[in-house]
Formats: structure tokens, sequence, C-alpha cells
């Protein structure tokens, strides 16, 4: 009865070990329901898969690639292992462009609403908890799982890598691909944060799901499509044009496909993994006078990709935003 | 001990133009088991929504235990358990693993938890294969055994169960029921249930409030109530006769002249009377004179059905009216 009366449990953050916070109770719960769903586990071969489907493919290439002088990224072996491709399979971050999206949706699509549906929601939110810890632990238990998930076949691959080449990874290779990992995670929490969101939106499960799948579609294939048709529309054929006309032309079509999530990730893990990419619009001659052909060091790299990334989270954080705005005042009924 | 543990005031709850509960004043005391009785539709849940803080009433306030529901909803939570109409659990956990999750989240230490999730279901009658079973295998009866021990796992000193007896057959009806009464006793639990089912309200309820289309029509035991319903009708005497009689009767202005009779119909054989008094043994008296054959003499008197019955009637033409 002590431990119910107590009003200070919950408030304060010195509870003890034996006593977690009602929070980290339902992350265990969430992550121990996802791990054990078939969903998981089907989502899991998917992903491996695919790891090794394209990593398998740059191991039989890497000779090759790195042989050849004139690129200057050759030399970082294991950004290599993760982006070169002979045109069979696309590179591992071309693959979870997609598998990004797939894999938040489906961790995220009926978060509240299968809840609602059980009847399991009315009695969670009867008990001292509060509303909004019950949304934080869905999409810390979810984007948890990935993280790891991401993170340990970047180990793997690493790992393997070494056992297999020999070749010892550098310090900026494994600041770089932890990076990789973790713009992976921030963009999985985007379509996490999407498909949690439309959980609360809509009753029933497959409304969201197929929603959420109806958003990610047009992202990917539309979008660009809509833009393309634009600019063509709009564009005056490019021989009226001065140049600098022109590059403002296209800088703008470049960051209105940029509101498109994927086109965020894109951008940052390509500037990510290869360090000679220094900058993602067009550059003039007169910019590019002098500069010699040489990977950036992490800074720079980072400097590039930082409104990507924080493009990303702001988004993410958006949808997360709006998943509180529905929940915190909406009527629980079974 | 006499002090209110659940308070409402004029608490009303508007969906756009509609009132699901208009304006309502309802105090629990400390130990009863009060019965929420009405309609599907009435209401009922939605009230006791408001008081768990799970829906914000537009007006009015809801206290329970001196908290404020709406305001301060997971001190309320602490110290009431709510079982909804529809219990649901965690298909791909067994009940156990159910039981102590609710319990964690209720800041039970987690080397306790276990001991007291196996107590309270052996309380309410879960015991051996039925512990470690999935939820998904569970029936009926078993998941509202299970959502009372969840409710009772965090020691409430308020337990509201809305529709509790719902889907069960009438046996386990009368089981759930006997167990909640003694719980209740046991532990000094005040209890809220809502039901439309009059009888199971009729055999456990200390107090009965009758709630149709938002408003409380009425409130009390269940004599008191029949009383107040039933003032001015009072007694209806039903004498059966072997032969039928013509009409017009010719002893229905002798039959109206008694004192505090008020009204007589005819029927074939069955000759109603209304009287404001209990006078059957002076009416069967006036029968035997005239020489009618009475087969049965039937007095009625007013249960919780009839209470229901005229309540909701009354509501039906209403909506008539309307």
């Amino acid at each position: 009865m002590k431990t119910i009366m107590d009003p200070s449990e919950g408030h304060s953050a010195t509870h003890t070990a034996t006593q977690p916070h009602p929070f980290w109770v339902m992350v265990r719960k969430e992550i121990a329901g996802h791990i054990r769903s078939w969903r998981f586990l089907v989502l899991l071969l998917l992903i491996l898969l695919t790891f090794w489907g394209s990593i398998s493919v740059a191991m039989s290439n890497i000779r090759e690639v790195l042989g050849n002088v004139k690129d200057p990224d050759h030399l970082f072996l294991y950004l290599k292992l993760l982006t070169t491709t002979e045109g069979t399979l696309p590179p591992f971050h071309v693959f979870l462009n997609f598998l990004g999206p797939i894999l938040g949706i489906s961790l995220g699509f009926d978060a509240i609403n299968s809840e609602q549906q059980n009847g399991t929601l009315t009695r969670i939110m009867a008990q001292p908890v509060y509303r909004d810890n019950l949304l934080l632990a869905k999409f810390v238990s979810a984007l948890t799982l990935v993280g790891s998930l991401l993170l340990t076949l970047s180990l793997l691959m690493i790992g393997g890598g070494i056992l297999i080449t020999g070749v010892l990874i550098e310090a900026e290779e494994v600041f770089r691909i932890i990076g990789f990992t973790i713009l992976c995670t921030v963009y999985v929490g985007f379509w996490l944060g999407l498909s949690i969101f439309l959980s609360i939106l809509f009753k029933q499960a497959s409304t969201s799901a197929l929603t959420a799948i109806g958003i990610w579609l047009f992202f990917t294939v539309f979008y660009q499509i809509i833009i393309n048709l634009v600019a063509k529309a709009f564009m005056p054929g490019a021989n009226e044009l001065a140049q600098m006309e022109l590059f403002q032309y296209n800088d703008l079509f470049l960051n209105l496909l940029r509101l498109a999530p994927s086109q965020l990730f894109t951008d940052a893990t390509t500037t990510l993994l290869m360090p000679s990419v220094r900058s993602l619009g067009p550059l003039t001659m007169e910019q590019m006078a002098g500069a010699i052909p040489s990977p950036l060091p992490l800074k720079e790299s980072l400097m590039i990709v930082w409104p990507q990334v924080s493009g990303l989270i702001a988004a993410t954080t958006l949808c997360f935003a709006a998943a509180y705005y529905l929940f915190m005042r909406r009527e629980i009924r079974g | 001990m006499n002090h209110p543990i659940i308070e409402l005031k004029r608490l009303t709850k508007r969906y756009r133009d509609f009132k699901a509960v208009n304006e309502l004043d309802l105090t629990v005391t400390k130990g009863e088991i009060f019965g929420l009785l009405g309609p599907n539709g009435a209401g009922k849940t939605t009230t006791i929504l408001m008081m768990m803080g799970l829906t914000e009433p537009s007006s009015g306030t809801a206290h329970i235990c001196g908290f404020n529901a709406t305001k301060d909803p997971i001190s309320v939570k602490r110290l009431v358990g709510y079982m909804p109409d529809s219990v649901g659990f965690y298909d791909t956990m067994t009940a156990l693993e159910n039981l102590m999750y609710v319990g964690e989240l209720n800041g039970i230490p987690r080397e306790e938890v276990e001991e007291r999730a196996l107590a309270t279901m052996e309380l309410v009658g879960l015991y051996g294969d039925a512990i470690h079973k999935k939820t998904a295998a569970y029936s009926r009866g078993m998941k509202q055994r299970l959502g009372l021990a969840e409710v009772l796992i965090k020691d409430p000193e308020v337990i509201i169960l809305d529709e509790p007896t719902l889907g069960i057959d009438p046996s386990g009806v009368k089981e759930f029921l006997t167990l909640i009464v003694r719980l209740s006793r046991e532990k000094g639990l005040t209890v809220l249930l809502s039901s439309h089912h009059l009888h199971q309200v009729q055999q456990v309820c200390d107090r009965v409030g009758i709630f149709v289309k938002g408003e409380l029509l009425a409130e009390g035991n269940i004599d008191t109530l029949s009383n107040r319903l039933f003032a001015e009708k009072s007694y209806e005497i039903e004498i059966g006769l072997v032969n039928g009689i013509d009409l017009p009767w010719k002893d229905e202005t002798e039959m109206l002249q008694m004192e505090t009779v008020q009204r007589v119909t005819v029927e074939d054989r069955i000759i109603g009377i209304t009287s404001s008094a209990d006078v059957t043994p002076d009416i069967v008296r006036f029968f035997v004179q005239k020489g009618y054959d009475v087969n049965s003499v039937h007095k009625k008197e007013y249960g919780l059905e009839e209470i229901y019955e005229k309540y909701f009637e009354n509501n039906i033409t209403e909506n008539i009216d309307q």
C-alpha cells in the first residue's frame, strides 16, 4: 500500500533499481512484445538478407575498387564496403532508403489503434501513468530496437571485414559508420513517428498502414515526378537563361526535392559514406577552382549534412508533436 | 466514516449538441455498493470515464477520494481500480504476465510483484493452468476474473466496474457478484458498478441510481425508490374470475363507491382495481358477497423491474411525443 500511496514516486529521479519508473516498465514490455512478434522476425530477415547481399557483392568487387587510384575515396575500405556496387544490387545505404520506411511504418502503424481495438488502451490508461509515457514508450522501444539492430549490423560488417581482408579500420571510418547508423535510426524514427501519429488518427490499423505506405510511395515515386513536371513547365529554355539564373532555378528545385525525407536521407548518407562529396548542390567553376579532389575530413562532411540531419529531426519532432496533440486530450474509450 | 468518496457536482458532458451527461450530482460514501442503472447509451460509461479522468467534462467537477479527476487523474488512478466494459489483454502474454505488468505500472517493486499477482489471482478464483495460459485462450468469464484481479492488485480504495456482468452466463454472474460483495465487505471497498441488468443490481447494491438520457432520475435504495415512484398509484389488485362479465359491468359504480378505490378496469375475466390503500380483503369480500366465483387474487408489488420499466416507459413515450 505504501508504494502506491507515495506521491513522490514517478516525479523524482531518486527511484531505486527495484522499482523502475512506469515508463521503463512500458519500454521493456514493448521491446519484449516486438521481439516476440512474427512481424519483427520477418523484418529482421529482410534486413539481414539485403545486408548480406549488398555486402557480399561489395566484397567480391573490393579489390578492383581499392585499386582504382583515380577515386579519392579508394583508401576507405569499410566505407567502400557499404557503398560499392557492380550494378546488380544497390548498395546497402540505398536499400535502407526504402527499407527504413518499411521498418518504421511496420513497427508503428498499429501502436495505438490496436491497443484500442483490443481494449487494452483503456486498461493501461486507468493505471497511474502519464498518457505521454505510453506514446514515448512506443517510440523509444521501437527506435531502440532499430538502433541496436543497425549498430549490430555495422559492427558485424566491420568485424567481418577485418577478418576477411586483414585491414584495420581507421578511426574516421568508425565515426562515419556510427554517424551513418545514427542517421539511419533518425530516418526510421521519422517514419515511426509518422506511423504512430497515423495510428492515433485512424481507428483501424489497416487504414493507418495504408496511409503511411501511401505517403511513403508519394515521396519516393510521385514527388520527384511532380517536381520534374513543374520544373519543365515553369523553367524557360536553358538557352535563354544566364548561368546564374540557371543555378538559381536548379537550387530552387533541389530544395523542393529536399522536402522529401528520402532525399534528405540520400543526401546525408552519400556525404557521410563518400568523403569526397563536397557539395550537395551544383558548384560553379569558380568555386571548384583550386580544389584538390581529395576526401573531406569528417568535420567538413558533417557540416555539409547538418541541414539534412536537422531537417530529418525536425520532421520527426513534428510528427511526434502532432501525435501528442491528438492523444493527450482525446477521450479514451474501449 | 460517512464522508463522500465519490462526489460529482453538476457534471456535464456535451458532444456537440448532444448532452451525454447532464448536470449530474451524485455522492457515494465509503464502503457503499452503488449501482448505476440505465439502458444502453444513457451516459453511464461517459460518467465513469469522467470520474477516471479519461475524458474531460464540459462543465462540473468529479472528485474521487478528494482528488479532482480532471486535474489530477494520476492521484485518482492510484486509488481507483477501473474495469472497462470490454476487458482486453495482451494476447501474446500469459495471464500472470499481464497482471504483473499492471502491477509494475502501479509501482509494485519487481521482487514483490509476482507474489502479489499470484495471491490476487487466487483471490478471484484463477488457479492452476489458468495462471500460465495465454489470455487469448481465456473465456469471457475468466477474462472478467482476470480484470477484477487487475483492479485489485493495486490495493484500491474504490473500484469502478462498467457492465461487469456483460456476456457471462447466469451462474457465472452470480458467482462474480458474490465475489464483489465479499471483497467489498472484507476490505471496506467502495464499489460503483454500472449495469443495464436490474436483477443483478438488485442483488448486490446498497443503493441504486437510475440513469436515463444523461440524467439521474431517481436515487436511493430500492424501497425508497418504489415508494417515491408509486406514491400516487400505490396498490393494484387483480381479481380473476371463473366466468366472464358482460360489459358494462353492473357493479362497477358500487365498487367505485368504496373508499380509497380510484379506478376499475374490466377485461373479460380479469378485473383490475387501483386503490390508494391496501384494501384487498374488502375487495375479495365484496366479490364473494355479490356471488362471483373468485379464481385468483393478485396483489402487485413493485420491485426494481417495475421501477425500471416505468422510467423507461416514460422515457419512450417522451421520445414519441417529441
